[in-house]
């Protein structure tokens, strides 16, 4: 049962990151994206990819967050406590990114505008890397299982700090593959090439920075790069074969797909990380799976909950996603900033929902695709 | 010294944390709550107006049905975030509450995840929805938001009541070993605490959204948007208000029963006796009671319909486990009790007025007291806040682990205490500034309209000059 749990925590964790991480990788190219003249269209186009789905997304961190503290409630309280300060400023991220991206759209002053743009821009970058040291923290079994105080060498040490920068990287990565999809859906020819161009480094600098972390681990941390070149090594493969396969494919310029494999390349990082953790929860202390806290009448309940979202969530998830794929969700009440795509077209400012289009195209499902893909994953364990 | 050195030295410190974390959980929850009502309710009076706006095909409840989700729009996003720190905060302020209950308390928060889910959701759709989906197709994927809210309010208050009579689980040898899940959701206090809040939430939106347009109509805006905005906002709550007293009414007689202390502390019962007073009012500072009026049995009366009636007086514990400040416990009662029954005179008025004129109340005052409305609710609400948990100090969960307990071991809590307070200053600051830029944006563009009715077809020059004003965020 502790086993399950622990892998719809790893499941709702991978949606998180290749979810909610593309919305701070779009932060992470907005900020990079020039002046407020030169960066308008891809501005134009990270705004309208995020806005409808970033909150949706970010709730994934918060079931994230509530069934690490329902199922392993020792360890939750002592990562809590030991990595204090980087959660605390990966909140902070989390607090000025939301606020400084809802502020942005209804500002019409353009040095207002801009200031709350930077905020959300600068904080996307917070929240990623503050995660990844976190996560470096508890791969690298820097947090003792009793953690009364909060430790800065938890955090800081080579490998965390790398995991942290490899995390931001990855955001941009996905944020880019995804972006360059959605430009080619617009066929907006000039953005397809600005975001692939962007992928593409930002896939070469996230490869580096993961074999850099393997590396270091080798040198830091011999057991858990026993383990992940060990048990989890096909899902490292998959990892790199995805990367690798994402290059080509955006080479080749088959942009929609590219989407699905890097989301897949991610997830398998995500799971190569958890198979080499297993069934340890907190590496370097005997806190496992099972013996992390709750009884296993809390881990039912919470197992018929997950059965629950999954019904009841997963449709809306693919409505709100097909919907948001057909561009049939913009801004309300004419705003200052144009809902007519970057493109330009004009668009009938009202008509009824049209039924589906069998010769369309192929709605951005990414979010079913990966669902799909973790489940298949999960029956074969 | 480096930031480095600097940021060690303040997690080192040895400065207790008990007292800056329970001031940041207040300040972070009592900024939160005011957006959580609007996040629960404000769908609701949206989806009323836009009703309206279909129904009687009324385009200016339609006009502000569509203004109103543009701010929701705003509002919605700033919940977001500080719920986030919140369930944060559950983690980094008190780990070892966590450690403890985490397997207990956690399932209604995980109930709460799936509402969230869905609210976001629908509110996606909802919001961005409004150019392309057929009006009832739009009206109907509203309709999730409203009623997730109202779940997810329950499951939150399934926690905080949990808290406050915590049950629905076997502890041995300091460990839990079974929790039974609709015992720990439907606690004791829960069947009054969950209504209570949702009540409150309605009323709150409610009153702020009429306190809004009051405040136009007094500043002479005196038209069918005003007041359609204002009734829209006025009915639902004013309606409620009854039935929130009554149940709050029930809820101090269960807090009497089931949480004595606190009872104690609302009402001043310093002994366990018969014929308690009723205290309207006053300060109470080592043992006397300053200022307030005193109303003779009339305590015994409320808790049992009879001045015999035993009510349990804070004596009936060690002074240690009797909350602190019991005055501000009891004036925060008396403020909310006070707030509730002006909102019904409100009400009441404006009920009566139309039974005879079938018009609102004309007078200034009446007016005034809808301007403020809003601040009354909201100030209520916060003060019920107070009460229930300053009452229940020193526990965190009541009788079985107390706050000092709870806190976290880390020092530096002082520090984001006040990063947090300048954060959530400048939040509060940008938020409402952005609302009235909002409303000042409507208002400028209703002008707009009325030259171009007014002046032949100006139309595609104005169209052409909003699109020529529009510019990119950023």
């Amino acid at each position: 049962m502790a086993t399950l749990i622990g892998a719809i925590l790893l499941a709702s964790i991978t949606l998180y990151a290749v979810l909610g991480g593309a919305d701070f990788g779009g932060g992470l190219w907005d900020l990079l994206a020039g002046t407020t003249a030169r960066g308008r269209m891809p501005r134009a186009l990270i705004d309208e990819s995020i806005t409808p789905v970033w909150e949706t997304n970010h709730v994934w961190l918060i079931f994230d967050l509530v069934i690490f503290w329902t199922a392993f409630p020792h360890a939750f309280a002592a990562v809590m406590t030991a990595l204090a300060l980087p959660l605390w400023l990966a909140l902070g991220g989390i607090v000025l990114r939301g606020a400084g991206f809802a502020f942005r759209k209804e500002i019409t002053r353009l040095s207002l505008q801009r200031a709350a743009g930077a905020t959300f821009a600068f904080s996307s970058l917070l929240t990623p890397f503050f995660m990844g040291t976190v996560i470096g923290a508890i791969a690298t079994g820097r947090v003792p299982a009793d953690a009364t105080h909060a430790s800065l060498s938890a955090w800081t040490s080579p490998t965390s700090v790398l995991i942290g920068f490899l995390f931001v990287s990855a955001c941009g990565y996905l944020a880019a593959v995804y972006l360059a999809g959605e430009a080619e859906r617009r066929s907006d020819r000039c953005l397809q090439t600005y975001f692939t161009r962007r992928a593409q480094a930002a896939a070469v600098v996230a490869g580096a920075l993961s074999l850099a972390a393997l590396v270091e681990l080798h040198g830091s941390n011999r057991a858990m790069f026993d383990r992940l070149t060990g048990r989890s090594l096909s899902l490292v493969i998959l990892a790199g074969v995805c990367g690798l396969g994402v290059l080509a494919l955006l080479a080749t310029g088959r942009r929609i797909v590219a989407r699905v494999v890097a989301a897949l390349g991610v997830a398998a990082v995500v799971w190569g990380w958890g198979v080499a953790q297993y069934p340890v929860l907190l590496p370097g202390t005997s806190v496992t799976l099972t013996n992390a806290g709750a009884p296993n009448s809390t881990l039912i309940a919470l197992v018929a909950l997950v059965v629950l979202v999954a019904v009841l969530v997963g449709p809306s998830l693919v409505l709100l996603f097909t919907l948001q794929g057909r561009r049939l969700l913009e801004a309300g009440e004419g705003g200052p900033w144009s809902v007519n795509g970057p493109t330009g077209q004009t668009q009938p400012p009202r008509t009824p929902l049209q039924p589906p289009r069998p010769a369309g195209k192929p709605p951005g499902l990414l979010a079913l695709v990966a669902v799909a893909a973790l489940v298949r994953r999960r029956q074969r364990r | 010294m480096t930031p480095v050195q600097a940021v060690t030295a303040l997690a080192a410190s040895p400065l207790s944390a008990e007292v800056p974390a329970r001031a940041q959980m207040a300040t972070t929850l009592g900024f939160h709550i005011i957006l959580a009502c609007l996040g629960i309710a404000l769908p609701t009076i949206v989806l009323i107006a836009e009703f309206v706006g279909l129904r009687r095909s009324n385009p200016v409840a339609m006009k502000l049905a569509r203004r109103w989700s543009q701010a929701m729009g705003v509002l919605v996003a700033v919940g977001a975030v500080t719920g986030t720190v919140l369930s944060f905060e559950m983690g980094l302020l008190w780990p070892t509450l966590m450690r403890q209950y985490g397997e207990v308390l956690g399932l209604p928060f995980g109930i709460e995840g799936l509402f969230f889910f869905l609210e976001a959701i629908f509110t996606a759709i909802y919001l961005y929805g409004w150019r392309r989906l057929s009006g009832w197709a739009h009206w109907w994927s509203g309709v999730p938001i409203a009623i997730s809210g109202i779940f997810g309010a329950m499951s939150v208050i399934a926690v905080n009541s949990w808290m406050n009579q915590p049950g629905g689980f076997t502890e041995r040898g300091g460990r839990i070993v079974s929790v039974n899940p609709w015992q720990v959701y439907f606690n004791h206090a829960a069947t009054y605490e969950m209504p209570h809040m949702v009540l409150a939430a309605y009323m709150v939106t409610g009153f702020v959204v009429a306190g809004i347009y009051a405040a136009g109509i007094l500043r002479g805006r005196r038209d069918r948007y005003h007041y359609t905005g204002f009734a829209i906002g006025f009915v639902p709550a004013a309606i409620l208000t009854p039935f929130q007293i009554f149940i709050g009414d029930t809820a101090a007689r269960a807090v009497a029963q089931d949480q004595p202390v606190k009872f104690a502390a609302m009402e001043y019962v310093t002994q366990t006796s018969r014929k308690v007073p009723e205290w309207l009012g006053g300060v109470y500072v080592n043992g006397h009671i300053y200022g307030g009026l005193k109303i003779p049995y009339m305590d015994s009366l409320l808790v049992g319909f009879s001045p015999n009636t035993e009510v349990i007086g804070w004596d009936s514990v060690p002074a240690a486990e009797r909350p602190p400040v019991v005055w501000l416990i009891h004036l925060c009662f008396d403020v909310m009790v006070g707030l509730g029954f002006l909102l019904l005179l409100a009400g009441l008025w404006a009920a009566y007025t139309w039974w005879r004129k079938r018009r609102l109340p004309s007078q200034r005052l009446f007016w005034l007291l809808g301007a403020v409305s809003g601040l009354a609710a909201i100030g209520a609400m916060e003060c019920g806040w107070v009460v229930t948990e300053v009452g229940r100090q020193p526990w965190v969960v009541y009788r079985r682990l107390t706050t000092t307990d709870a806190a976290t071991t880390n020092g530096g809590v002082l520090t984001s205490l006040s990063l947090i307070i300048v954060v959530y200053a400048l939040l509060a600051v940008a938020t409402i500034l952005i609302l009235r830029m909002l409303a000042r944006r409507w208002r400028r563009s209703d002008l707009r309209e009325a030259t171009v009715l007014d002046g032949a077809a100006a139309r595609p020059q104005e169209q052409a000059a909003t699109r020529a004003g529009a510019r990119w965020p950023r």
